[in-house]
């Protein structure tokens, strides 16, 4: 499991990442676009206590991303997943 | 309706990649019926089967969906059906939930969704094989007591499973009563669906115990496929083949089907009396669909690269490495798939737009798809190069021809590009919708549902064929045809018609751009398809049989227009939106005249400022 470090949101993490979500979405304040970000990422399965890996990263901006997310992979741009926030394992953080 | 006498229903909901449609082509083979649902353009996929009891069971393949909340018109069509709220269509008896069995966590929450519709639902856990090859071990009895649906396992791709799905399916459509269910679904908030995450990922604990053999292969095809610079070049290098087949395997066949109905032309007319009933018929059908019908290689191959990169789960991936460069003009990473079938037609591409779930980005997708040079616009400029640009080697390797062709596909793409941009820009306000797709684990393609899916987009591009372009082909040759010219006329007959006083009347329009009366005439038949010109052309400057006389057609061109004219006539046609059924698609995709008026009016107008700057620029450097 590793021991638990750096939270961080995931649009700040680079390739080999490792870590566990630990929230999604964050205050909407009532904005109806950042809550359908936040259902739809709940929906992919980006979900608090999720496991994630950073697998792959695009060549321009290093954008978008690949992420293992528990069982699944599952692809997305760094201004979607700058919702949600990791704890990253230490191991990774070297 | 009594329930033992019609047909019981079922229809199959799952995740994107679950092996739904799979399944479906498992159960009901080749007796399958695809249209559209009413008032939307959403495939229908029904299926008729003969179950155990002699009874007819339907079967209705859903769109993929990751929740009921719909956020696509497909994922629309899924929801309104499931609930029994879709016009025109019943709602179905029993729901089969379709599982991939190595990849369930996400689709357990979808089924804890639809158990809140309140319908009989069986679940079908499928790729069981590759589960068991993993060493996955799903306690099925207890999964099946704890969610309270029976399950099924199957393996659609060797039909293993099948019949005992189908009777499961009629066993509880014969004891469902016909009111509507109890139960009701109503759209999850963002905690609801943390509940069910909390609640699948329990039965996940309880049931499920992880692969002793997980999937490693596929992480290690994507750390070669998704590499940020090799990957790109994988990809070009996949384009650069699958464009060189589209243009070299299908010219065999392309001859072929040019040849038969030549010879069918040339039969029929044999045996019918020279007349109106023969010109309808050899000049009006046979040559009008046949100017559709010889794309159909071109597009097959396309659709067979499509289906297999498809199948083989590298679409996703194309879309993940297209997304940043696309993503610049404003266009999505799943525009990539919509955008390529436009090369061979765009009407298959705009109807590929479906995969985008972002309804602005779809439109966008859907505004833009005809830019990119289809292969109606081939035969126009194969003629026009080969009337005005010398065939010789530029720089040591390169062929004059060659690069023209190459710069005119270049162009498309660039428009295409900066049209999107000017686009979100102008209507979207610089908005960008979020891109996220799952990337499935890679899987090699069935054969026989390959081909299954080759001969379902034929008969879709047939039908199209005859349902659209052949009554535009009778309007087109009603037009060329009458009136006849007066007795002793000595021009060819289509000067006479309604077709040439449209283009008399719209010389002046023309004029500024370098376009002779003689051009305008042909582009009127154009207007219905473009290639369609090219033997508009021939009429005009009464060149007989054009399509298979280029080399004639091509010295006349050369000698009665000027090099800006041909040039000119090049930068139209890169932009003019000359193909009605691309509109009617459009049309119907958009499900807005507004939408499609407004692409009409700027393709127009780009063709109209770009044969004018070409023209221009070319009288100016001496080509007048």
């Amino acid at each position: 499991m590793g021991i638990m470090s750096e939270v961080i949101p995931l649009s700040e993490a680079r390739r080999g990442a490792r870590g566990r979500i630990v929230q999604v979405g964050g205050a909407s304040d009532g904005d109806e676009h950042r809550a359908e970000l936040e259902r739809r990422l709940l929906e992919l399965g980006f979900v608090e206590g999720a496991r994630v890996e950073l697998l792959h990263e695009g060549l321009f901006g290093r954008d978008p991303i690949a992420m293992r997310v528990d069982d699944m992979r599952v692809a997305l741009r760094r201004h979607e997943a700058a919702s949600l926030t990791v704890q990253l394992f230490a191991e990774a953080a070297e | 309706m009594d329930v033992a006498l019609r047909a019981a229903r079922a229809a199959l909901v799952g995740n994107p990649n679950s092996g739904k449609t799979a399944l479906f082509n498992a159960l009901t083979g080749a007796h399958q019926k695809v249209a559209n649902y009413a008032g939307v353009t959403v495939e229908r996929k029904e299926g008729l089967i003969r179950g155990t009891g002699g009874r007819t069971l339907s079967v209705l393949d859903l769109p993929g969906t990751y929740s009921l909340r719909a956020r696509s018109p497909d994922e629309e069509v899924t929801r309104d059906v499931v609930l029994g709220r879709l016009k025109g269509e019943a709602a179905p008896d029993v729901i089969v939930a379709v599982a991939d069995a190595t990849n369930l966590r996400l689709v357990l929450r979808l089924i804890l969704e639809l158990k809140q519709v309140g319908r009989p639902m069986v679940l079908a856990l499928n790729m069981h094989d590759i589960a068991q090859r993993q060493g996955l071990r799903i306690d099925l009895e207890g999964l099946e007591r704890d969610l309270g649906v029976p399950i099924v396992t199957t393996v659609a791709t060797r039909k293993r499973g099948v019949d005992a799905l189908i009777a499961r399916i009629e066993q509880l459509a014969a004891g469902w009563p016909t009111e509507a269910p109890a139960g009701g679904w109503t759209a999850p908030d963002a905690s609801t669906i943390r509940a069910a995450h909390r609640e699948a990922e329990r039965i996940m604990r309880a049931y499920v115990r992880p692969p002793e053999r997980p999937d490693t292969l596929t992480g290690r095809i994507d750390g070669v496929l998704l590499h940020p610079v090799g990957g790109l070049a994988i990809l070009l290098a996949l384009l650069f083949v699958m464009f060189q087949a589209v243009f070299s395997w299908a010219t065999p066949m392309m001859d072929g089907v040019e040849a038969t109905l030549g010879w069918l032309g040339v039969q029929v007319g044999a045996v019918l009396p020279d007349g109106l009933l023969r010109s309808l018929i050899v000049d009006g059908l046979i040559s009008g669909v046949g100017s559709v019908l010889v794309f159909l290689p071109q597009i097959l191959i396309l659709f067979l690269f499509i289906i297999l990169l498809e199948d083989l789960g590298y679409m996703a991936r194309a879309a993940f490495l297209m997304d940043r460069i696309m993503g610049g003009a404003g266009l999505h990473g799943r525009a990539f798939i919509p955008l390529l079938s436009s090369f061979a037609c765009a009407i298959p591409g705009i109807m590929a737009a479906r995969v985008i779930d972002a309804k602005r980005d779809r439109l966008t997708t859907i505004l833009v798809a005809p830019l990119m040079t289809c292969s109606a616009r081939i035969p126009v400029y194969t003629l026009i190069i080969a009337a005005f640009i010398p065939d010789r080697t530029v720089a040591g390797f390169a062929n004059l021809q060659g690069l023209v062709m190459f710069g005119l596909y270049a162009a498309g793409i660039l428009s295409a590009l900066a049209v999107s941009f000017v686009i979100r820009k102008v209507f979207w306000r610089g908005a960008v919708e979020p891109f996220m797709m799952e990337l499935p684990a890679y899987k090699l393609p069935d054969a026989k549902s390959v081909a299954f899916n080759l001969w379902l987009r034929a008969r879709i591009f047939l039908e199209r064929a005859a349902r659209i372009i052949l009554p535009l082909m009778i309007l087109v040759w009603l037009l060329s045809t009458f009136p006849y010219p007066p007795e002793g006329a000595t021009g060819p007959a289509i000067d006479y018609s309604f077709a040439g006083m449209i283009g008399r009347f719209l010389e002046p329009i023309f004029a500024p751009i370098g376009f002779n009366w003689q051009m305008v005439v042909a582009l009127v038949p154009g207007m219905a398809a473009r290639e369609v010109a090219v033997a508009a052309l021939g009429t005009v400057y009464a060149v007989a049989d054009a399509e298979t006389a280029t080399a004639t057609l091509a010295s006349t061109l050369a000698a009665q227009w000027s090099l800006a004219t041909g040039l000119a006539f090049l930068a139209w046609y890169v932009f003019a939106p000359q193909c009605v059924a691309t509109l009617g698609v459009v049309k119907r995709e958009t499900n807005s005249w507004k939408w499609t008026a407004i692409m009409v009016v700027y393709m127009f107008g780009l063709a109209y400022l770009a044969a004018l700057v070409v023209y221009h620029a070319a009288v100016a450097l001496g080509g007048g």
